[in-house]
């Protein structure tokens, strides 16, 4: 059974500087045809080409889902990541031809809820973009709180604004402007549904208050792709293709069973959805499990991997793959 | 090729019947001899011409004939087709993939033109000829998802997805082999699913859930259920239980190849875009004793697979009872010789 949706080759049709460290790019497609229709949340895997090695990268759609004649997502620039970021700011140019695979969402709006409250810190905005034109569409009820690092990097906040008027709430960190998150959690009415897309620290921060609240975890949204972390290299027995590989410092183990030429599944490609699980057969050493998805049991078991986050240190790993 | 269709009633005289060339076409569920619940899921891509996988949503000689079926149905009971308010927008999705695939499929039966959200879809089969506004509801009939599935053979449901579960919450379901929306609407996968044997022991409803949560838009997937039925009634329903659970006891040898029908249903699920939910069309399929063993490697397998049917499936079924007589008659057609792989009928 494959989960594969076919791949969309596209054009960059647009380059937007939108600050520092945010670049927004637009897609359309080679064909001239209309995009796949999606949901707000939903997220696309861009596929590059950085100088032979391959590179897979999830990021939110920021664009209107109603807008079927292109996709627009935002990257922010990360000097200290494995360089898929870097490609893009540096590499991608109006007219390239890339890949995208078929959009995902692993961070749906609940269609129930009274009322959305959303709260993002810095490009956590993006997911929101796409949701808030759709709620806006079909005469959702919502609320954003968006908080960012300084005025000049709160991107997208005055079109925004216009946009949605007093609907939108910013903060900046600079001028020591706090979500008031309790106040604000004891505000909503019955039957709001509460979403968080950010920075690790804030989205811990918003879960735990929600909880401290009262709230019910059902009504609790969130949305945390992790980067694959850079680490030092190591070798791994795939069993079932009989080949064995070694994974680069910056590259990702499924990065490098791809490369390998040996089919894997994935959707997220960050540690959340469960699609690239696979079985452990033997480890000798130690597996730094980096997943959101593995319960501490089986991180502790040592009997499974998520490839695209997690590394291994050790003598042997032998994977069911 | 035009497709020509019958006039035939599923209900009071039944003069449901299949043609030479539907019997030929009929989705024969059987890939060997025997059978047991399994994740039988694979892509729902086209599949060779002719057959009932040449194209998303198959439209049959039946087509017109099962429509009005639906519509009497639904005049006595309305509550066969709800939709919770919020799962319009899933309506909306499966207007748009069935105006788009049948248009795309059967040009010269359907046309679905397009100008901006002004859409035209015009059903020549059915005569209709409707202009509209989509995502605005009040430009159709009826809502969405109804609107489409009284031009659609099969039954529908819609499931939105939320906290690792599917929740059946709107549907169209006229066709159904003995479950009902009105009493499942609301309920998640394993509760919904509470009454089938086995197949939870087997792991079997886990690991379909685990997959259908990462279905992708552009990937569906199908799957083949079957059970049997007497008569050729499409609606059985518990709601109409009075009218078909009494002619279970009329099974005899001298009708069991006239009146006890195979049915097979053709599920396919399909991820929508804008709401994220999942469709569900169930696509039922009937074929009579009778017609069925004019294909002989059909005749010997059924044989086999009725004979050896675990207890538990065949009263979970329904047709226990009846089984021995059913056995019986397959057996006549059954002269011991292997059959072929798979269940494409063998070269003549
Ligand atoms: C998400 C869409 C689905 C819906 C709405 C659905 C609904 C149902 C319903 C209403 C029944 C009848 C239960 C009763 O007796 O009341 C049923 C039976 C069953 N379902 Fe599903 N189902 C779905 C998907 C699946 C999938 C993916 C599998 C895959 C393995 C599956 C396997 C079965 C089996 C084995 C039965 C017993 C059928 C028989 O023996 O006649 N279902 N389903
Ligand atoms: S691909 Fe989603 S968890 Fe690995």
């Amino acid at each position: 059974m494959s989960v594969g949706a076919p791949k969309i080759p596209v054009t960059v049709a647009e380059v937007t500087e939108v600050n520092d460290l945010i670049k927004r790019f637009r897609f359309v497609r080679r064909d001239g045809g209309p995009m796949p229709p999606f949901s707000g949340g939903a997220h696309v895997v861009v596929e590059m080409d950085d100088h032979g090695t391959r590179r897979m990268n999830p990021y939110s759609l920021m664009g209107d889902p109603a807008d079927s004649t292109g996709y627009c997502i935002s990257v922010r620039r990360d000097e200290a990541g494995r360089g898929g970021s870097l490609y893009m700011h540096h590499h991608v140019r109006p007219g390239m031809q890339m890949v995208l695979g078929a959009p995902v969402n692993l961070f749906a709006l609940d269609a129930r809820a009274r009322e959305h409250l959303l709260i993002a810190g810095g490009i956590g905005i993006t997911p929101f973009i796409a949701q808030m034109a759709q709620l806006e569409a079909l005469g959702g009820r919502f609320e954003l709180h968006y908080a960012a690092r300084n005025r000049a990097l709160g991107a997208y906040m005055p079109a925004l604004r216009a946009a949605y008027g007093d609907r939108v709430h910013t903060y900046f960190d600079d001028e020591r402007q706090l979500i008031d998150l309790p106040a604000l959690l004891a505000g909503q009415p019955l039957g709001t549904h509460l979403y968080v897309c950010g920075p690790k620290g804030m989205i811990g921060w918003v879960r735990a208050s929600a909880e401290a609240a009262g709230w019910p975890r059902a009504t609790v949204h969130h949305e945390e792709f992790l980067a694959p972390p850079v680490g030092v290299p190591f070798t791994v027995d795939l069993a079932a293709s009989g080949k064995v590989i070694t994974v680069g410092a910056s590259q990702s183990l499924l990065e490098a069973i791809e490369a390998a030429g040996v089919e894997a599944p994935y959707l997220c490609r960050g540690g959340a959805c469960g699609q690239c699980e696979t079985a452990v057969l033997a480890c000798d050493g130690h597996i730094q499990h980096n997943d959101h998805w593995l319960t501490d049991d089986q991180k502790a078991s040592g009997t499974r991997i998520m490839p695209c986050v997690s590394r291994f240190e050790g003598r042997t790993l032998v994977l069911d793959r | 090729m035009g497709l020509t269709f019958n006039t035939e009633t599923f209900r009071g005289d039944f003069t449901f019947h299949n043609s030479p060339a539907a019997i030929r076409r009929f989705p024969f569920p059987f890939d060997r001899d025997d059978y047991m619940y399994s994740v039988n899921m694979e892509p729902h891509v086209p599949g060779p011409k002719g057959t009932v996988f040449e194209h998303n949503f198959d439209v049959d000689e039946h087509y017109l004939s099962e429509m009005r079926d639906r519509a009497l149905v639904l005049a006595e009971d309305p509550l066969r087709c709800q939709s919770l308010p919020h799962m319009t927008l899933a309506g909306w999705d499966l207007l748009e993939l069935i105006m788009e695939s049948k248009a795309r499929d059967y040009p010269d039966l359907f046309e679905l033109h397009k100008n901006g959200n002004r859409w035209h879809w015009i059903n020549r089969p059915m005569q209709i000829d409707q202009s509209f506004t989509f995502l605005d509801e009040t430009t159709l009939p009826y809502g969405p998802m109804e609107y489409i599935t009284r031009q659609a053979q099969g039954d529908f449901t819609l499931q939105d997805q939320r906290d690792d579960n599917l929740w059946i919450e709107a549907g169209m379901v006229t066709t159904q082999a003995d479950w009902s929306l009105d009493f499942d609407i609301g309920m998640g996968f394993h509760e919904w699913h509470a009454p089938v044997p086995k197949a939870h022991e087997l792991g079997v409803f886990d690991r379909a859930l685990k997959f259908l949560l990462k279905l992708q838009h552009g990937a569906p997937v199908r799957r083949f259920n079957w059970t049997m039925t007497v008569d050729p009634l499409l609606d059985t329903s518990p709601e109409n239980y009075p009218v078909w659970g009494p002619t279970r006891a009329m099974i005899t040898p001298g009708n069991v190849g006239s009146r006890m029908h195979l049915r097979v249903e053709l599920q396919t699920l399909h991820r929508l875009p804008r709401s994220n939910a999942i469709a569900f069309p169930i696509r039922c399929y009937l074929i009579r004793f009778d017609e069925l063993v004019t294909i002989p490697k059909w005749g010997r397998r059924l044989h086999r697979v009725i004979r050896d049917l675990p207890v538990e499936l065949a009263t979970y079924k329904g047709f226990e009872r009846n089984r021995a007589t059913m056995v019986d008659y397959l057996a006549r057609f059954d002269d011991g010789a292997p059959t072929s792989p798979g269940w494409m009928p063998d070269p003549e």
